[in-house]
C-alpha cells in the first residue's frame, strides 16, 4: 500500500477548508460554493474511509496503513497507523462530519462560510487523533481540537456562549497542560515518542503513577468523568446544534480512545492500581448525573447529563479489562456517537422552529409532527438501552464485563439502566405527548427532506448495529484481544519484578 | 414455517406502521389481522406436530453478539412449552386483532394501533421461541415497549401517559434483577444458552457466593434474580402497581397484553427455568409465598374497586399469583395449564368488558351501570361464561386448572404447600365474590347511568361479538379437551423435554373433601352474592360504615402507590435537585472554574495596586527587596 490513504483521509477536509477560505466573489456565490465544497469533501472522505474499512485486514492486531515521515529529526515523526480499534472511530468521525455540515447549512444563519471551515478543520484534527502513532502528534491533534470547538461555541453559540466557551477552555486546558508535561517526561525517560515503540518499552514502574495521573487528568476532563463534567452541559447548551453533535459524538470519544490506547497500553501497573478510582468515579457519574438529568428543564442539558452517565459505562468497561468490557465500551462509544448525535439533532429540529430549549415550552408535538415523534422515540429508546438498539449491546456487554471483575460496581451501574428509562421517557412524555401546548407549536412543520435523510441514516445504523453488530465485533476482535494480552503480560512482568 | 410464524407479524407491523397512511386504515387492519391469523394457524400445525410426533427444532437465524466467550444467537427454538405458548399468543392475538377492527372503529389512528399490536405479537413470539436468556430479554423488553406504547396510545390523556411510563419503569426495576441474573449466569456458566445452562446446573449446586455483602447459594440467587424480573412482568406484589394503571390503554390491549400474554411471561420464565428452580427449594418457596400473597392481596383489592377494568385487572393479578404458587410447589405443568385456560377466559372477560364499555358509551364505573342484561343479552352471556370459567364453576375451563393447582399444592405435602392450598381455596371464594359483584352491579339491579338513556344502550357490532364468541367457546371447552394432555397421567411424557421435575409428580387422589370444597364454595357464593349486591344492599353498606378503616385500606389498594411515592419518587427528585444545585453548581463550579476565575480576579485586583504610578512606592519596594536580599546573603 503505497498510497498514503491515512494522510489523505486526514487532510481532505483541511483541503476543503482551504478551498472555502480562498473562494472569492459575491457573497451569495461564496456561500453556495462553500456549501458544495464542504459537503463534497466530507462525503468523499466518508466513502474513502468505507474503502479503508473494506481493505482493512481484521486478522491481525498490527498497525496497518502505517506512514512515517521525518519531521524533527530524532524527536517527532509524523507517524500514522491504525488498528481495529481506531478504524471504528475514524468511521464514526467521517460519518458524523457530513451530518454536522448538513445540519449547519440548515440552521446557521450568519458566517456560514467560516462555520464550515471550522467544522472541516475540526474533522481533520479529530481524524488526526485517531490515526497518529506519535505522542506529540497525538497531543497536537488532541488539543488542536480545542480551538475550532472554542470558536464554534464562542461565535455561533447561544446567549451565554462566552461563559461556556471559557469554562470549556479552562477545564480542558488544565488537563492538557498536565498531559503535555507527561509526554515530555516520557520522552525524557524513554527517548522516544513513537507509540509503536513505546508499547513495547516498559516504562519503569515508579514513573507510571504520576504519568498515568497526568494523562488521566486530560482524559477525565474530555470524557468527561465526574467531577470534571460541569463544563459539558454548559457547552452543549450554548453550542449550535452541529457543535453539540461533534462534541457529544466524537470529542468525548477521543478521551475513551486515549484511555484505551495510552493509559492501558503505556502504564499497565498504574492502570491496575487506579482501577478502583475509575470504578468509583464512573459509578458516581452514572447515578449522580442520571439523577441530575432527571431534574433538568432544558432539553440539551438533560441529554448532556445523560451523556456523562453513558460515558461512565465506557470507563467501567475499559478498566474492567475483560474482553466483553472493552468491546462493550467500544460499541457503547460508537452507539453513543450515533444516539447522542441524533438526540441533539432532534433538539436542534425543534429549536430551529421554536427557538426554545425549555421542555416546558413544548408538549403535544406528536399531534403536529408525527414523523419527528417517531424518530425521537427511536433514539429515546436507544438511549435507555432497549434491546434491539445499539445502545443495549454496548451497555450490556460493559456490565457483563464489569460483573466478572467487581459485582458491586456492576450492580450499582445497572441502577443507571432504570434511571435512564425514567429521565428519557419523562422527557419524551413532556415534549411529545399530551395536548398541543401552545399556538406557536401548531405552526411547526414536520421534518423536511434533508432532516428525514439524516435521521433515516442514523435510525438505520442504530437498529442495524443493535441487531447485527457482527461487523463491529469482527473489526475490533483481534485488536482488543491483543490489547488485553499485552496488558496482562506487562502487568505480570511488573508484578514478578516486585516480588523479586 | 417457524420463520413465518415469528416474522409475519413483524412484517405486518412494519407495513402498517410505515405505509398506513398510503394504504388506508381498512387495508392495514385486514393485512395485520390476516398475517397474525396465518401465524396462528401455523402455530396450531406446529403444536399438532409436537403433540403427535414429538417435533422439536432449533433454527439459527444469525449471530447477535459475539464477544470473546460471550456468544448469543438469534434463533427460533421449538419444544413443547414453546409450542403451547405459540398457540396461546398467536391465537389470542389474532382474535384481538379482529376485535380491534370493531372496537377502534372511530379512532383516527387505526393503522398505528394495528402496527403496535402486531409488533407486540412479534416481540412476544421472539420471547417464547428464544433458546437463550438474551433473546428472551430482547422479547421481554420488546413486549414491555409495546405495552408502553399501547397503554399510552391515547396520548392526549395525561393519565394514560403517566400509566405508560409507570408500566415501563416498574418493569425496568424487575428487569434490573433479571439482567443481574443473566450476568451471574454468564459469569458462572460461561454461556447464556438454555441447554448448556440447564446441563451445568447440577454441577454448581454447592457453590456459595458473596453478593452485596450477603452470602448466597448461587443457584438460589440466580433464581431469585430471575424471579424478580418475572415479578415485574407478571405484576406480582411489590411490583404490581403498574398493572391496574395500565387499564388506561384501549380494552383490546388490556385483553391481549395485560391478561392473556405479556403478563404471563413471568410464569413462562419460571417454568422455562424449571431445570434451575428445581434445585433451589428456597427460591421455590419464595415463588410460592409471593404467588399466594399476590393471589390473596389482589383478590381483596378487587372486592371494592368500582372501575370494571380495574376489577378484571386485579383479578388477573390474583390469577397470576395462582400460577406462580403452582410453579412454586413444583407443578409447572399445572401453572402452564392455568396460563392456557386463563388466557381464554380472562381475554373473554376483557373483551366482554369492552363490549359493556362500548354499550355504555365509554362508561367504566360499575356504579353507573346496572339493569341492562335484557338490553345486551349477548354481552351478558359472554360475561357470564367468562365469570363462570374464572371462578372455577364445575366443568368450565377454570375449574380444571384452578382446582388442579390447589390439589397439587395440597399433595406436595409440605407446610408451604398446605398453606398455599388454604390460601388458594380462600382466594377462590374471594374471586367468586368480586366476579359476581361485577356481574350483578353491571347487569342487574337498577339502571344507574345518568348520562345515557337506557334506550341508547345497544349491543356491540359483530366484529366485536364474533371474536368474543370464539373465546367463549374456548373458555368453556379447553379445560375438558386439554386436561389430559397438560396435566393428566401421561403429561410428564409430553413435557419431558422442556420441564424438569426433580420429584416425580404424585397423582394420588386427594381426599374427597378437598375435591368438593372449592366447587361448592364457588356455587354457593352465587346466590349469596346476588343477595348482598342486588337484593339487599343495606347489609353491605352498614358493614362498610362500621369498618371504614378496612374499606379505605382496600379501596386505596393497600396504599402501595402512596408508599412508593413517599419512598422513591419524591426523594429521587429531591436528590436529583440537590446534586444539581448543591453538587454541580454550588460545589464543583464554585470551587472549580468559577473559583479559579474569581481567584485570578482577586489576585489581579490586588496586583493592580502595586502599579500605583508613584515613584516613591517603587523606590520603597526596591529598598525593601534589596534589604531582604542583603540580609539573606549575610546570614547564609
Amino acid at each position: 500500500m503505497n498510497f498514503p490513504i491515512l494522510s489523505a483521509i486526514i487532510f481532505i477536509p483541511l483541503i476543503g477548508a482551504l478551498f472555502i477560505l480562498v473562494t472569492k466573489g459575491e457573497h451569495k456565490n461564496i456561500v453556495r460554493s462553500s456549501k458544495y465544497v464542504a459537503i463534497f469533501s466530507s462525503l468523499a472522505n466518508f466513502f474513502l474511509t468505507i474503502f479503508l474499512w473494506y481493505s482493512f485486514d481484521t486478522s491481525t492486531s498490527e498497525f496497518q496503513f502505517v506512514e512515517e515521515r521525518n519531521w524533527m529529526e530524532g524527536f517527532i515523526n509524523f507517524q500514522l497507523g491504525i488498528d481495529g480499534i481506531s478504524i471504528l472511530f475514524i468511521l464514526l468521525t467521517t460519518f458524523i462530519a457530513p451530518i454536522c455540515i448538513f445540519s449547519g447549512i440548515h440552521s446557521i444563519k450568519f458566517k456560514l462560510k467560516e462555520f464550515l471551515i471550522a467544522i472541516l478543520v475540526m474533522e481533520t484534527l479529530m481524524l488526526g487523533v485517531f490515526c497518529s502513532l506519535d505522542l506529540v502528534l497525538f497531543y497536537l491533534f488532541f488539543e488542536g481540537g480545542l480551538i475550532p470547538m472554542f470558536l464554534i461555541i464562542g461565535i455561533w453559540g447561544g446567549p451565554k456562549r462566552v461563559y461556556s466557551a471559557f469554562k470549556f477552555f479552562l477545564f480542558t486546558l488544565l488537563g492538557s497542560v498536565l498531559m503535555l508535561i507527561a509526554i515530555i517526561s516520557i520522552y525524557w525517560i524513554t527517548g522516544t515518542t513513537d507509540v509503536m515503540k513505546l508499547l513495547d518499552i516498559r516504562i519503569p514502574q515508579e514513573y507510571q503513577y504520576l504519568l498515568w495521573l497526568a494523562f488521566f487528568s486530560s482524559f477525565a476532563v474530555k470524557l468527561p468523568m465526574w467531577p470534571f463534567h460541569t463544563w459539558l452541559p454548559d457547552a452543549h447548551v450554548e453550542a449550535p446544534t452541529a457543535g453539540s453533535v461533534i462534541l457529544a459524538a466524537i470529542l468525548l470519544k477521543m478521551a475513551g480512545y486515549g484511555f484505551m490506547r495510552f493509559s492501558l497500553g503505556l502504564f499497565p501497573v498504574a492502570s491496575d492500581y487506579f482501577t478502583p478510582l475509575i470504578f468509583t468515579l464512573s459509578v458516581i457519574a452514572i447515578i449522580y448525573t442520571s439523577l441530575v438529568a432527571l431534574m433538568q428543564d432544558d432539553m440539551k442539558k438533560l441529554i448532556a447529563y445523560s451523556s456523562v452517565a453513558h460515558m461512565g459505562f465506557v470507563t467501567i468497561g475499559i478498566f474492567s479489562l475483560t474482553k466483553q468490557g472493552l468491546e462493550g465500551s467500544i460499541i457503547q462509544m460508537m452507539s453513543h456517537g450515533l444516539i447522542s448525535a441524533a438526540l441533539f439533532l432532534c433538539v436542534g429540529v425543534v429549536y430551529d422552529r421554536l427557538h426554545s430549549r425549555m421542555i416546558s415550552s413544548y408538549g403535544g408535538l406528536v399531534n403536529i409532527m408525527p414523523k419527528y415523534a417517531f424518530v425521537f422515540m427511536i433514539f429515546v429508546l436507544a438511549a435507555l438501552g432497549l434491546p434491539g438498539t445499539s445502545g443495549f449491546v454496548g451497555e450490556f456487554l460493559v456490565l457483563v464485563g464489569a460483573f466478572q471483575i467487581n459485582i458491586f460496581v456492576a450492580v450499582l451501574a445497572s441502577l443507571g439502566v432504570i434511571l435512564s428509562a425514567v429521565y428519557m421517557l419523562w422527557l419524551y412524555k413532556r415534549v411529545i405527548f399530551g395536548k398541543v401546548a401552545s399556538s406557536e407549536i401548531k405552526e411547526m412543520a414536520d421534518l423536511n427532506k434533508t432532516e428525514i435523510y439524516i435521521f433515516a441514516s442514523l435510525v438505520f445504523l442504530t437498529i442495524f448495529f443493535g441487531i447485527y453488530p457482527e461487523p463491529l465485533f469482527n473489526t475490533i476482535d483481534i485488536s482488543v484481544s491483543n490489547l488485553i494480552d499485552d496488558y496482562k503480560t506487562d502487568l505480570n512482568f511488573y508484578l514478578t519484578q516486585i516480588n523479586n | 414455517m417457524e420463520y413465518a410464524i415469528v416474522f409475519l407479524p413483524l412484517l405486518g407491523s412494519i407495513i402498517s406502521g410505515f405505509f398506513g397512511k398510503r394504504l388506508g386504515a381498512k387495508s392495514c387492519q385486514i393485512l395485520t389481522s390476516s398475517f397474525v391469523s396465518i401465524s396462528a394457524i401455523l402455530s396450531f400445525f406446529i403444536f399438532y406436530d409436537v403433540l403427535t410426533q414429538d417435533y422439536s427444532s432449533n433454527k439459527l437465524i444469525f449471530n447477535w453478539i459475539n464477544s470473546g466467550s460471550f456468544h448469543v444467537n438469534w434463533s427460533i427454538n421449538i419444544d413443547p412449552l414453546t409450542s403451547v405458548m405459540l398457540v396461546v399468543v398467536s391465537f389470542i392475538s389474532s382474535i384481538i386483532h379482529f376485535y380491534s377492527i370493531g372496537y377502534m372503529d372511530d379512532d383516527p389512528h387505526k393503522a398505528r394501533f394495528m402496527a403496535y399490536l402486531s409488533l407486540f405479537t412479534f416481540a412476544m413470539l421472539t420471547l417464547v421461541t428464544a433458546d437463550n436468556f438474551l433473546q428472551l430479554y430482547f422479547g421481554w423488553e420488546g413486549v414491555g415497549l409495546c405495552s408502553y406504547l399501547l397503554i399510552g396510545f391515547w396520548y392526549k390523556k395525561p393519565s394514560a401517559n403517566a400509566a405508560a411510563i409507570k408500566a415501563f419503569i416498574v418493569n425496568r426495576v424487575g428487569d434490573f434483577g433479571f439482567a443481574i441474573g443473566i450476568f451471574l449466569i454468564f459469569f458462572f456458566y460461561g454461556t447464556v444458552n438454555y441447554d448448556e445452562v440447564f446441563q451445568q446446573t447440577p454441577l454448581l449446586l454447592q457453590k456459595e457466593i458473596i453478593f452485596i455483602g450477603i452470602e448466597f447459594n448461587l443457584i438460589t440467587l440466580i433464581c431469585l434474580l430471575l424471579f424478580m424480573g418475572a415479578m415485574g412482568k407478571s405484576a406480582q406484589i411489590l411490583l404490581h402497581t403498574w398493572l391496574p394503571d395500565a387499564m388506561e390503554g384501549p380494552t383490546p390491549v388490556s385483553a391481549l397484553i395485560h391478561a392473556a400474554t405479556m403478563v404471563t411471561a413471568g410464569v413462562f420464565l419460571v417454568v422455562r427455568c424449571s431445570p434451575i428452580f428445581e434445585y433451589s427449594q428456597v427460591a421455590l418457596n419464595v415463588v410460592t409465598a409471593v404467588g399466594m400473597t399476590t393471589a390473596f392481596f389482589a383478590a381483596t383489592v378487587a372486592l371494592v374497586q368500582t372501575d370494571i377494568k380495574k376489577i378484571v385487572a386485579y383479578s388477573t393479578c390474583s390469577q397470576l399469583g395462582y400460577m406462580f404458587f403452582a410453579a412454586g410447589v413444583g407443578a409447572y405443568h399445572v401453572a402452564i395449564f392455568h396460563l392456557f385456560t386463563h388466557a381464554f377466559f380472562k381475554a373473554l372477560l376483557f373483551l366482554g368488558s369492552g363490549c359493556v364499555i362500548h354499550s355504555f358509551n365509554n362508561e367504566q364505573d360499575i356504579r353507573s351501570m346496572g339493569g341492562v342484561w335484557k338490553k345486551i343479552p349477548f354481552t351478558y352471556v359472554l360475561m357470564i361464561i367468562g365469570t363462570l370459567a374464572l371462578t372455577g364453576f364445575p366443568f368450565l375451563s377454570g375449574y380444571y386448572s384452578k382446582d388442579a393447582i390447589i390439589e397439587f399444592a395440597y399433595l406436595r405435602g409440605s407446610t408451604i404447600g398446605y398453606l398455599a392450598a388454604t390460601v388458594g381455596i380462600f382466594t377462590a371464594l374471594l374471586t367468586a365474590i368480586y366476579s359476581w359483584r361485577l356481574i350483578f352491579k353491571t347487569f342487574h339491579g337498577k339502571y344507574n347511568n345518568k348520562e345515557n338513556n337506557l334506550s341508547s344502550i345497544h349491543e356491540s357490532p359483530l366484529t366485536m361479538l364474533i371474536p368474543s364468541c370464539l373465546l367463549a367457546i374456548g373458555a368453556i371447552l379447553i379445560g375438558i379437551l386439554f386436561k389430559e394432555m397438560f396435566i393428566g397421567y401421561d403429561s410428564s411424557q409430553f413435557w419431558s423435554s422442556s420441564i424438569l421435575f426433580l420429584q416425580s409428580i404424585q397423582y394420588d387422589h386427594p381426599p374427597i373433601w378437598l375435591l368438593v370444597i372449592t366447587p361448592t364454595v364457588v356455587i354457593v357464593t352465587i346466590p349469596i352474592a346476588y343477595y348482598l349486591f342486588v337484593a339487599n344492599e343495606k347489609i353491605l353498606k352498614n358493614f362498610v360504615l362500621k369498618n371504614q378503616v378496612l374499606y379505605n385500606f382496600l379501596v386505596n389498594k393497600w396504599y402501595f402507590d402512596e408508599l412508593y411515592n413517599f419512598i422513591f419518587v419524591e426523594p429521587l427528585k429531591k436528590i436529583g435537585l440537590f446534586f444539581w444545585r448543591k453538587g454541580d453548581i454550588n460545589t464543583i463550579d464554585r470551587y472549580g472554574p468559577d473559583g479559579l476565575s474569581r481567584l485570578v480576579k482577586i489576585i489581579s485586583d490586588k496586583a493592580v495596586h502595586f502599579q500605583s504610578g508613584y515613584l516613591y512606592h517603587y523606590a520603597f519596594a526596591m529598598l525593601i527587596g534589596f534589604s531582604i536580599l542583603l540580609t539573606y546573603l549575610i546570614l547564609y
